[in-house]
């Protein structure tokens, strides 16, 4: 087996899912580095992968018109970055920002969904996993809009 | 039960609108638990329930952190060093500094709500070696509005507590984290079966935070908020502060969630 499942399979993203499966998943992952300050895909551009991080960080930020980037969120070694290889029009949503030197698994996003068209058990359990991502990113920016910390007066 | 006078020694401002009032303590028999409150008096203003901030194992000082929110509190925000404020109390229920004993340690904080806990927080450093893992995991508005700013720094520097700070909104000057304080936990060192973790916060960030901790795999039992309600009297007989079956004054503000048994769900009335 690569060196890609081997990490996989014992990664809490994929728990429960079978070996085949991983190995599936695996087979289209790459390792990959970035360096502090590069961008690895802008708002708007082509959404064709996503990365399982290994070490670093990754800043996803909004060009706001005279304020520059502004960072609406951070992910960190462990976590999935990037899902909107999966729905169409495939475009990304955010720039996301290296923000500190970044170790990661690509994996191809048109594979996978071909992967995951062709085998819909396979689908669905990666659906699970991308739709909880979704979810608690959507409860995070809810509670970042109400502005919890703000003088109530 | 009257007002103590009680002289202001020093005003620090923490943030634009949270002062720290270091007030000459009511008495020379003066203690308090980490946890518990005053019910502080602006002298022809009125009164409001303020945590204690300070260190609990220094008795000659009172020291509490006000946010101005309304008349009252920002009466207490201008007064300068010389003045008197009244004093009530301690009230209240403490951190279950005991029950964490001898385990791992989550205090999750955001916001002013850091205050309640700093004195659970210099209990816990001043008596290190009785705690396993300590993890302080905070959220703040921003970069800006970090309470302590100076003290946090100083805790991230030891190697005996793990700090991780988080931020709702940064531009790039900002190094750390950004997201709620619930996007934290993954990263902090505790055993969900054993730890036992302290809340405070805004109400709502203190619900999703015990979701994500019972998620994390931790049971309610060992999970601990500090709530906030309207108290008037700070001794349990008025009913201002009722929470379900609990006067928060009284019964609180430290509740465990067990205890609770879904009054921090029961919407305010």
């Amino acid at each position: 087996m690569s060196e890609v499942f081997d990490l996989l399979v014992e990664h809490p993203f994929f728990k429960g899912m079978s070996a085949e499966q991983v190995r599936v998943v695996a087979d289209t992952g790459t390792p990959v580095s970035y360096r502090e300050g590069q961008t690895i895909f802008s708002e708007g551009g082509h959404a064709d992968a996503c990365w399982l991080l290994l070490g670093g960080d990754i800043a996803l930020e909004l060009q706001t018109p005279g304020h520059g980037p502004q960072v609406m969120q951070t992910l960190h070694a462990g976590e999935i970055l990037g899902w909107a290889w999966m729905f169409p029009p495939y475009r990304w949503h955010f720039d996301a920002h290296v923000h500190s030197d970044t170790e990661a698994i690509r994996f191809d996003g048109p594979r996978l969904r071909d992967a995951a068209e062709a085998d819909p058990v396979l689908g669905f359990e990666l659906m699970k996993r991308f739709t909880r991502i979704l979810v608690d990113r959507m409860q995070s920016i809810r509670i970042q809009l109400l502005d919890v910390y703000s003088t109530p007066r | 039960m009257h007002p103590v006078p009680c002289r202001v020694r020093s005003v620090v401002r923490e943030l634009d609108d949270t002062f720290t009032l270091d007030l000459e303590p009511p008495s020379d028999g003066w203690s308090f638990v980490p946890g518990q409150f005053t019910m502080l008096y602006a002298f022809g203003v009125g009164e409001v329930p303020i945590s204690i901030s300070g260190d609990p194992g220094d008795p000659t000082r009172l020291v509490q952190t006000i946010r101005a929110v309304g008349p009252v509190s920002d009466a207490l925000t201008s007064v300068a060093v010389g003045d008197v404020v009244g004093v009530r109390g301690p009230f209240g229920t403490a951190w279950p500094m005991e029950l964490a004993e001898g385990r791992d340690l989550i205090i999750m904080t955001g916001g002013i709500g850091l205050a309640p806990l700093r004195p659970a927080i210099l209990h816990t450093l001043e008596h290190r070696d009785r705690y396993n893992n300590v993890t302080l995991l905070y959220g703040a508005r921003s970069p800006g509005d970090l309470l302590f700013a100076e003290q946090l720094q100083q805790w991230r520097g030891r190697f005996d507590l793990e700090v991780l700070i988080t931020v709702d909104h940064a531009d790039r000057t900002w190094r750390g984290p950004v997201g709620v304080v619930t996007s934290l936990i993954g990263r902090a060192s505790f055993d969900p079966e054993t730890a036992v973790a302290m809340v405070c916060g805004p109400e709502i960030m203190m619900r999703f935070t015990i979701q994500e901790l019972e998620r994390a795999g931790m049971t309610e039992d060992r999970l601990f908020v500090s709530m906030e309600r309207n108290m008037k009297c700070g001794i349990g007989l008025c009913g201002h502060c009722q929470l379900g079956k609990f006067f928060v004054c009284k019964d609180g503000p430290v509740l465990s969630c067990a205890a609770m048994t879904g009054a921090c769900w029961t919407r305010e009335v």
